[in-house]
């Protein structure tokens, strides 16, 4: 298993399931029900000590409500303000989505595995995303574009159900700009969308890809992460250059709680980056 | 009284009446003995002051789905097995406070729950629950952060081990080999002669309760009767589970029938996981109060078998009874030793016993196994 990160430096274990307070800075509409929250931690020596990796998460918290789980969408090599990007969901996302900028939020964090973007240096690398899956990418795609030089060729496949629904379209011409090649396709088109339609492992057979030199970043609904790794395994990538984020239930962030398990790993401290080898042999089980 | 304190490792004798000195000692100490007794036709884990009201002539007769007291006929104090309670709900209760927060503006106040930690001392602690405990040290302790409610109880805990003579109906310790006699992780531990206590002296915290009690070296033919008893319950225990290459065995039958068929049974009830004394699983709850000026963060015990144990918004993740069921079991006997380096079954049998329809893990992986039913 890769290893996980360790909480901030200078958390304190006898709190690590207590939250810290930062307080919301800025509100952005990204998409219908998507939104991204600017967070600024309220003490000081957490505004200059907090570090994130890309693909990393925060459990965010509302007294009286819960926690809920949200990767970092902003750049990790500028940690503050940090950026999270939260589709109104649940229980504690639709909370979220009634705060106002000025209000507190409790966070915990950073916790999980991470998109190994110093390790994909000298190749070339594939971002696969699905709707809201761009947000836990974003960082990966910061950090990429910081050190674009140390790259070869950087392709982002990108889907979303409708054109309304895609993330972050203000950015993709920025990245085109730092020789990032976009294939954007849809579910469902309607007049404004001259683009493709269909869904994003359909995107492969656009592509030349060299396996064994490219290291692939996919984060979207697990059933899109299950054919994209169908199509890349085709194209003979190897298991271990094959990175998904998972999704599971989490209440605790730091393997106590047992509500993330997936076999053996527990999706807070083993992943929710994890190769395809790694979980390979449940990957494709029904309910595991 | 002017006895001399035994070594660690030494073997005494004590009247079976001069246990109760043992309680003063622990009390006085500032323990809250915790010991089992009788309460609801069941062997329950409470606080107790006096040996009197250890369960004395009492024994239980356990089957799968049943659980019932009888009297012995004797009057010996640990004549039983284990009953429903287990000591993790002292080490790792079922709720538990974790903070509170008070609206201060647009902001809010996290306040820690700074409540001590309770000292307990656990009497009676059997082979395989010594082994729980330790299989939840490796959860809360041994990771890279440590649960601290949980490190706090158990660093103040005193525990005074029972070494189990007559197992029960649903105890399978020996295929586990976590019992019947324990090993290590005591500061005391007792074998229950028919006239007398034989105590082995775990620690210097266990010599130190012994200061001001009546003991005298136990003599080599009571040695012998324990090591003989223990060595007679070995052959009597109540179920076997062959644990041999059983990760695999569960890994590589994911969609084996035998999950059909035990789901048609399982009512999902969550008691297997209430009782078992390794399950871990937790939920964690807001209390606001009527204002909403003031609200709790309150950790409370979950289970796998909760229909929203796995949901996430897009669905849930584990729908029906037999995902559930293959959740638990394959955690429990499998994906736990990768995970912890342990199995996390001990062989105490609670969820065999406490099962409402009866179902019987060894059952299970016997028929998974494809082996004839006993």
């Amino acid at each position: 298993m890769m290893p996980s990160q360790p909480a901030v430096a200078g958390l304190p274990a006898a709190n690590a399931m207590l939250p810290v307070l930062a307080t919301i800075t800025q509100i952005q509409a990204e998409a219908p029900g998507i939104a991204t929250y600017t967070l600024e931690f309220q003490d000081p020596a957490w505004r200059s000590a907090y570090r994130f990796r890309p693909g990393q998460f925060n459990m965010l918290y509302l007294p009286g409500i819960g926690e809920v789980a949200i990767s970092m969408s902003s750049d990790a090599e500028a940690p503050q303000p940090l950026l999270h990007t939260i589709r109104s969901a649940g229980n504690v996302t639709q909370a979220i989505s009634r705060l106002k900028v000025g209000q507190a939020i409790g966070v915990r964090g950073p916790y999980g595995s991470h998109w190994p973007v110093e390790a994909a240096r000298g190749g070339d690398v594939i971002f696969v995303s699905g709707g809201i899956g761009l947000a836990p990418l974003r960082p990966a795609i910061c950090s990429v574009i910081r050190h674009r030089a140390d790259y070869g060729k950087v392709t982002m496949l990108v889907g979303a159900r409708t054109p309304a629904d895609l993330l972050y379209p203000g950015e993709y011409e920025s990245w085109r700009q730092h020789d990032i090649e976009m294939l954007v396709t849809v579910d469902r088109a309607d007049e404004t969308w001259h683009g493709r339609v269909g869904v994003v492992p359909l995107l492969f057979y656009a592509l030349w890809p060299d396996p064994l030199r490219t290291t692939l970043f996919s984060c979207g609904p697990e059933i899109m992460m299950r054919f994209v790794v169908y199509e890349a395994l085709a194209r003979r990538f190897p298991k271990d250059r094959l990175y998904v984020s998972l999704e599971r239930n989490m209440k605790c962030a730091i393997g106590f709680c047992g509500h993330c398990q997936f076999g053996p790993a527990f999706l807070c401290k083993d992943g929710p980056v994890f190769t395809y080898a790694q979980v390979e042999p449940f990957f494709g089980v029904e309910e595991f | 009284m002017s006895m001399p304190l035994p070594v660690t490792g030494a073997q005494i004798t004590l009247a079976k009446p001069a246990l109760q000195q043992v309680f003063d000692a622990l009390l006085a100490a500032g323990y809250l003995v915790v010991g089992p007794t009788v309460r609801e036709s069941a062997i329950v884990y409470d606080e107790i002051t006096k040996i009197t009201e250890l369960p004395i002539g009492w024994t239980d007769e356990q089957r799968p789905g049943s659980y019932r007291l009888k009297p012995r006929g004797d009057q010996h104090y640990f004549g039983f097995v284990v009953g429903p309670h287990s000591w993790k709900k002292y080490l790792f209760p079922p709720t538990l406070k974790l903070f509170s927060t008070r609206r201060a503006g647009s902001s809010f106040e996290v306040l820690p729950n700074e409540q001590p930690a309770p000292k307990y001392a656990f009497i009676g602690v059997r082979g395989c629950e010594l082994a729980a405990i330790a299989v939840q040290d490796r959860t809360f302790l041994e990771g890279a952060i440590q649960e601290p409610h949980y490190k706090a109880r158990r660093e103040n805990a005193f525990i005074l081990a029972i070494n189990c003579t007559e197992p029960g109906g649903t105890c399978f310790c020996v295929s586990m080999k976590t019992g019947p006699k324990v090993k290590a992780g005591f500061d005391l531990a007792l074998t229950e002669l028919d006239e007398s206590f034989l105590i082995e002296v775990g620690s210097p915290l266990g010599a130190q309760m012994l200061a001001g009690v009546e003991w005298r070296p136990a003599a080599t033919v009571e040695v012998e009767h324990a090591t003989q008893a223990l060595a007679e319950a070995e052959a009597k225990m109540g179920r076997t589970l062959d644990t041999h290459d059983l990760p695999n065995l569960l890994y590589d039958n994911l969609e084996h029938p035998r999950w059909d068929d035990v789901a048609q049974r399982c009512l999902s009830c969550t008691n297997c996981t209430m009782v078992c004394p390794t399950c871990f699983c937790s939920d964690v709850e807001d209390v606001a109060d009527l204002t909403g000026e003031n609200t709790e963060r309150v950790r409370v015990w979950d289970s796998c078998f909760n229909p929203d144990f796995s949901s996430v918004y897009s669905g849930n993740l584990r729908p029906n009874v037999r995902s559930r069921y293959r959740q638990w079991l394959t955690h429990k006997l499998a994906s736990w030793i990768d995970q912890f380096g342990s199995s996390g079954c001990v062989g105490c049998g609670r969820c065999i016993t406490w099962c409402p329809v009866g179902i019987d893990l060894t059952e299970e992986v016997a028929a998974i196994r494809g082996e004839p039913p006993a």
